[in-house]
C-alpha cells in the first residue's frame, strides 16, 4: 500500500468525526485522539519490529516480550487494586503462560525459532491473557459481593477460606473464560479473524492462513483456562487473614 | 452475682472499629458456663458484632476474650468456630436443596451426613421431613431460620450462639423452638448466648440478659432485671418494646 492510499484511508476516519458533530455526539476529541495515538503507536510497532527482527538478537526478543507483559500487567493490576500484590500475582501469571506456551510450541517445533513467530504469537496470547485477567477479576470481585453471606457461613461452621470462597471462585474462573470458547464455534462463519485476513490479503495462502489461525485459537483456549484459573489460586488467598477471617472492603 | 458464675466466654475491655467508627466500646463481662443468656437492645447496638467476635469471624482491635478460659487467639481458628456454633441472623443458605444445607457442616470436614440422621434434626426443629429434597433458595423466612438452626446444631457445639433465630416464626413454632434450645441446653448442658426482640422470651427463657445499646452494655444480670430496670435508659427500651 503506498503512503498516499494510506493517507486516503482517513476518509475513514472523517466519517464518524461528521456523524459525530451533525447529530452533537461529542465524540470528536476521542476520536481525533484515538487516531492520532493508533498511527503512532503502530508506526512505532512497525519500526521496532523492523529492528528485532532484522537484528536476530535474542536479548531484543526477550525485552519485546518483557516489555509486552509488563505493559499488560499494568494494564490488568487496575481492576483488582484491592489485592495485596496483585501486580506480581498478574505478571507471574503471564510469565508462566508464555514460558509454557513458547517451550511447547518451539519444543515440538511447531513454529520456527524466529523473531517473526515468537514476537507475534506472544503478542497475540498476552493481549488476551490481559483481556481474561481482566474479566476475572472484574467477575471475581462481584461474586465475592455478592455472596458475602455464605462466605460467613461457611467459614462459620468451621469451613477454610479455600472452602468458603469455592464457589465463588469456579463461577469467576467459568465466566470469564465462555467468551473465548463461544467466539470459537462461530469463527470463520460470522467474521474472519483478524490475523487471518490480513495474513490473506499480504498473499498468504488461505489454507495455510487458516492452519495459522487454528493454532493461535487453540493456543487462546490454554490461555484462557491458565489465565482464570492460576490468577484465582494465586489471588483468593488474600481475601483473607491469618486467623481465616474474610477481610472487608476488599475487591469491592 | 455474674462474677460467681463460672464464664464460657468472658469480655475484657473489648473495643471493635469498623473503620472509624466506634462499634462496641470497652465490653466488659461474661455469659455463665451452661446457662441461657439473653442480649436485647435497639437495632444497630451492636449485637450481632457481639456474637461474630466470639466464634472468631471477626477479631477485636483491643481487648481480650476468653473462651472456657483460654483466650480467643489460643485456639486453631476452625476448631474454635466447630465448638462454638451460631446462627447467623439472615439464615444465609448454600446453593442446593434443605439436605445439603443440614450436610454442610460434615462435609466441609470430609464427612457425610446421613438422609436418617437429616430427618431427625428437621423433626427436632419442627420442619416436615418432606422439606428434605426442596431447594433452600424456595423456603419460606421462617423455614430457613429453622434449617439454619439445625444445620448449626449438626457440629454438637458446646457453646451456641443464637441472632434473632425466631425473627420470622408463628407462635407455635417459636414455642417449639424456644422448647428445643431449651431441652439442648438442659440435657447436654450447651452455654446458649441469644439475641432477641422478644422481652418476653428473654424473661422466660433466659436466666441472664444484657441490655446493649449503641455499642455499650447498659446493664447485665439476671433476666428480672428487665422487670425493675435501674436505667432510664432500659425502663424506655421495655416500654417501648412492650408496646
Ligand atoms: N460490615 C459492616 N460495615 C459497616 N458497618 C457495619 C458493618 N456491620 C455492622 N455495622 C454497623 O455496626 C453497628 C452494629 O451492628 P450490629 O452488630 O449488626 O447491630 P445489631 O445486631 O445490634 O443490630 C451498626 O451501626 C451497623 O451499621
Ligand atoms: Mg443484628
Amino acid at each position: 500500500m503506498s503512503y498516499f492510499s494510506l493517507a486516503l484511508t482517513l476518509i475513514f476516519v472523517v466519517i464518524p468525526l461528521l456523524l459525530s458533530k451533525t447529530l452533537q455526539l461529542g465524540l470528536e476529541r476521542d476520536t481525533i485522539v484515538a487516531t492520532i495515538r493508533s498511527i503512532i503507536q503502530l508506526l512505532l510497532v512497525g519500526y521496532v519490529l523492523k529492528f528485532v527482527f532484522d537484528s536476530e538478537s535474542l536479548l531484543f526478543i526477550f525485552l519485546m516480550v518483557a516489555l509486552m507483559i509488563g505493559a499488560a500487567t499494568q494494564n490488568a493490576r487496575k481492576k483488582g487494586k484491592t489485592i495485596k500484590g496483585i501486580t506480581w500475582k498478574i505478571a507471574i501469571t503471564l510469565i508462566f503462560i508464555e514460558v509454557l506456551t513458547q517451550s511447547i510450541l518451539l519444543g515440538f517445533k511447531i513454529v520456527p525459532p524466529t523473531a517473526q513467530y515468537i514476537i507475534s504469537i506472544s503478542g497475540m496470547m498476552i493481549g488476551n491473557a490481559m483481556v481474561l485477567a481482566i474479566l476475572f477479576l472484574n467477575r471475581f470481585a462481584a461474586e465475592v459481593t455478592s455472596h458475602r453471606d455464605e462466605t460467613e457461613l461457611i467459614l462459620s461452621l468451621g469451613g477454610t477460606p479455600k472452602q468458603a470462597i469455592r464457589r465463588q471462585l469456579l463461577d469467576a474462573m467459568k465466566a470469564s473464560m465462555i467468551p473465548t470458547i463461544e467466539s470459537q464455534k462461530t469463527i470463520g462463519l460470522v467474521q474472519l479473524p483478524g490475523m487471518m485476513s490480513g495474513q490473506i490479503i499480504a498473499g498468504a495462502d488461505p489454507v495455510q492462513a487458516v492452519q495459522f489461525q487454528l493454532l493461535i485459537i487453540f493456543l487462546l483456549l490454554t490461555t484462557a483456562s491458565v489465565t482464570s484459573i492460576m490468577l484465582g489460586f494465586l489471588s483468593y488467598p488474600s481475601l483473607f487473614n491469618e486467623r481465616m477471617q474474610l477481610l472487608k472492603g476488599n475487591l469491592k | 452475682m455474674l462474677l460467681h458464675q463460672e464464664s464460657a466466654i468472658h469480655f475484657q475491655q473489648v473495643n471493635y472499629f469498623i473503620d472509624e467508627i466506634h462499634i462496641l466500646k470497652n465490653i466488659t463481662g461474661s455469659f455463665p458456663k451452661g446457662k441461657i443468656t439473653t442480649i436485647v437492645g435497639p437495632s444497630g447496638a451492636g449485637k450481632t458484632t457481639l456474637l461474630k467476635l466470639c466464634n472468631g469471624l471477626i477479631s477485636p482491635q483491643s481487648g481480650t476474650i476468653f473462651i472456657h478460659n483460654k483466650l480467643v487467639t489460643d485456639y486453631e481458628p476452625i476448631k474454635l468456630r466447630r465448638q462454638i456454633g451460631i446462627a447467623l441472623q439472615s439464615a444465609p443458605m448454600v446453593e442446593g436443596s434443605v439436605f445439603e444445607n443440614l450436610a454442610l457442616p460434615l462435609e466441609l470436614r470430609g464427612e457425610k451426613l446421613l438422609e436418617s440422621d437429616a430427618v431427625h434434626y428437621l423433626e427436632d426443629v419442627g420442619l416436615d421431613p418432606q422439606f428434605l429434597h426442596q431447594n433452600a433458595a424456595d423456603l419460606s423466612g421462617g423455614q430457613r431460620q429453622k434449617v439454619s438452626i439445625a444445620r448449626t446444631l449438626i457440629n454438637r457445639p458446646e457453646i451456641l450462639l443464637l441472632d434473632e433465630i425466631t425473627s420470622a416464626l408463628d407462635h407455635t413454632s417459636l414455642r417449639e423452638i424456644e422448647e428445643l434450645i431449651v431441652k439442648i441446653n438442659r440435657i447436654y448442658g450447651v452455654t446458649i448466648v441469644w439475641i432477641t426482640h422478644n422481652l418476653t422470651q428473654a424473661l422466660t427463657i433466659g436466666e441472664f440478659t444484657w441490655v446493649l445499646h449503641k455499642g455499650e452494655v447498659i446493664e447485665t444480670g439476671e433476666s428480672n432485671l428487665l422487670k425493675s430496670p435501674a436505667t432510664d435508659f432500659v425502663k424506655r427500651f421495655v416500654q417501648g418494646e412492650a408496646e
